[in-house]
């Protein structure tokens, strides 16, 4: 017991260290937080992309259609980290596109835009299941009374829609919270699991602790997240 | 309600030309020649699969036609587009299923067309809309959401959300036929107030007891076809056709 107890206390030391600087070598706290805010960015730019995508797959323009499908199919057959890497690697590296200069700036952005296209073809999915909940009839309804598409979709399919969808947007949130690490192949290095990387490289003694400190700390993320998600998927349902 | 008097052959509300209309090899509007002047009331009856909810669907252009004219006030019908939103905004449609906004009240189903179509005030939509909900006897349920009404009332909004915008014309496809037996006057009894309140309207319907009491004129469909049109009196009692007699034979043994 006892050298458990030190076993733990040699832990603490070791990711409590700091350099020179008095900085943290290891910013557990401050890698979780870079996950947060590229889940909080890509998440909003997924959740954009979604809506524009799954109102262009219904509308009644067939080019619209089409392509509302082909980004859908191409990014949902695409593994995430080759999306990543492209994003670096020829984005970045290739064509020479930047944002505003600092390169960690640039490995961020570049990351946000990659998880959201790959997540928007996701949420676009999720989404038309919200859509398939709203009985057609509605959507003629709208016409019946004078409303245009835009003005159908936007009052009347898309509201019912999203909250008929709430549960499998909850599901892709969750896909992404964790998917934010694979930002660690397209150069975010201050990420989770380049964190951790670094932290086993240099204490492979405490390997255990370390998958359970990364571990502990997307459940902690996650577990709030999938209750919301249920709590307001019941809140939401439109009454039938 | 006020009885408006309409001399015959004033106005021309709608006027079908030839039309036209295929499912695939599926012929489902032949040659389908049909006027309908201003103030009238057209029951359209004939067995299922007929054709007689594409008639209606084609008024306002919900489907699209093969070939044929339709005019609607005296215009042809526009395609797609701002123009048809408008046109359609002058012919209401009631549905077999309401298709009430499942997550708007009741109030917010009668005011939305007003206030995005025609930008009428939100004040005066919501005035009017009461008004309306008053007619069809059901005000006092403004705020509640579509599920907590009974389907005779989810379909009296229904109609209240079509005369919201001022509608020249009133189209029906079977209103009561989704309605339990005790719900379906309350909606009846809506309509014939509202055809004696001088609206024209085209309604599908199984009710032969309103189409007698109602209906200036009957139209018989059978196959894509209208095989006969006459007025209610000539109609039940002497039709002409070995179609409609087998009909009416099996609609009136119930
Ligand atoms: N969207 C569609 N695609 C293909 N066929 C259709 C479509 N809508 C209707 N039909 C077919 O067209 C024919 C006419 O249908 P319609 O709904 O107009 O008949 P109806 O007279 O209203 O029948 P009911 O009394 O059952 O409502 C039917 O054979 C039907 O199966
Ligand atoms: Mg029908």
């Amino acid at each position: 017991m006892e050298a458990f107890f030190d076993y733990l206390g040699r832990y603490w030391e070791f990711i409590t260290q700091r350099d020179s600087d008095g900085d943290l070598i290891y910013n557990i706290l401050g890698a979780f937080w870079v996950n947060i805010q590229l889940t909080l960015w890509s998440g909003l730019l997924a959740l954009v992309l979604g809506t524009v995508v799954v109102a262009m797959r219904i509308s009644p323009i067939a080019s619209l259609r089409a392509v509302a499908t082909a980004y859908t199919n191409i990014f949902r057959d695409i593994p995430l980290t080759v999306v990543i890497l492209m994003m670096w690697l020829v984005v970045w590296t290739q064509l020479g596109v930047t944002f505003g200069g600092k390169m960690i700036t640039d490995f961020f952005v570049l990351a946000v835009i990659g998880l959201g296209l790959y997540h928007g073809s996701f949420m676009a999915e999720a989404l038309r299941s919200g859509v398939n909940t709203v009985p057609l009839g509605q959507a003629e309804a709208a016409r019946a009374i004078g409303l245009t598409f835009m003005q159908s979709a936007r009052m009347v399919v898309l509201p019912q829609a999203f909250r008929g969808a709430v549960a499998p947007i909850g599901n892709t949130l969750i896909a992404l919270i964790k998917n934010t690490t694979v930002a660690s192949v397209g150069a975010v290095s201050t990420e989770t699991s380049s964190t951790m990387a670094g932290m086993i490289e240099f204490g492979p003694q405490f390997i255990f602790l370390i998958f359970l400190t990364f571990a502990l700390g997307y459940v902690a993320i996650v577990i709030p997240v999938g209750t919301l998600s249920t709590y307001l998927s019941r809140k939401l349902a439109v009454k039938r | 309600m006020t009885q408006t008097d309409v001399p015959a052959g004033a106005e021309t509300v709608v006027a079908l030309r030839d039309v036209q209309k295929w499912f695939g090899d599926l012929h489902v509007l032949k040659d389908i020649n049909l006027s309908v002047e201003r103030g009238e009331v057209v029951v359209v009856i004939g067995p299922s699969g007929s054709g007689k909810s594409t008639l209606c669907r084609t008024i306002n252009r919900l489907e699209p036609i093969d070939s044929g004219t339709i005019e609607v006030a005296g215009e042809p019908l526009p395609a797609e587009g701002k123009d048809l939103a408008m046109l359609r905004a002058e012919v209401g449609m009631v549905f077999q299923s309401f298709n009430l906004f499942a997550h708007k009240t009741i109030l917010d189903n009668v005011t939305l067309g007003p206030i995005k179509v025609r930008k009428t005030d939100k004040v005066t939509a919501r005035e009017e809309a009461l008004q309306l909900l008053d007619r069809v006897g059901i005000r006092s349920q403004a705020d509640k959401l579509p599920a907590e009404l009974s389907g005779g009332q989810q379909q009296r909004a229904a109609i209240a959300r079509a005369l919201a915008m001022h509608p020249k014309l009133m189209l029906f496809d079977e209103p009561t036929s989704a309605l339990d037996p005790e719900m379906i006057n309350e909606v009846l009894d809506v309509m014939t107030d509202l055809a004696q309140s001088g609206m024209t309207m085209i309604v599908v319907t199984h009710e032969m007891g309103f189409a007698r009491r109602v209906a200036d004129r009957v139209v018989f469909m059978s196959d894509g076809e209208i095989m006969e049109e006459a007025t209610p009196e000539e109609f039940f009692t002497n039709p002409v056709t070995d179609r409609a007699k087998d009909f009416l034979a099996k609609i009136l043994q119930h």
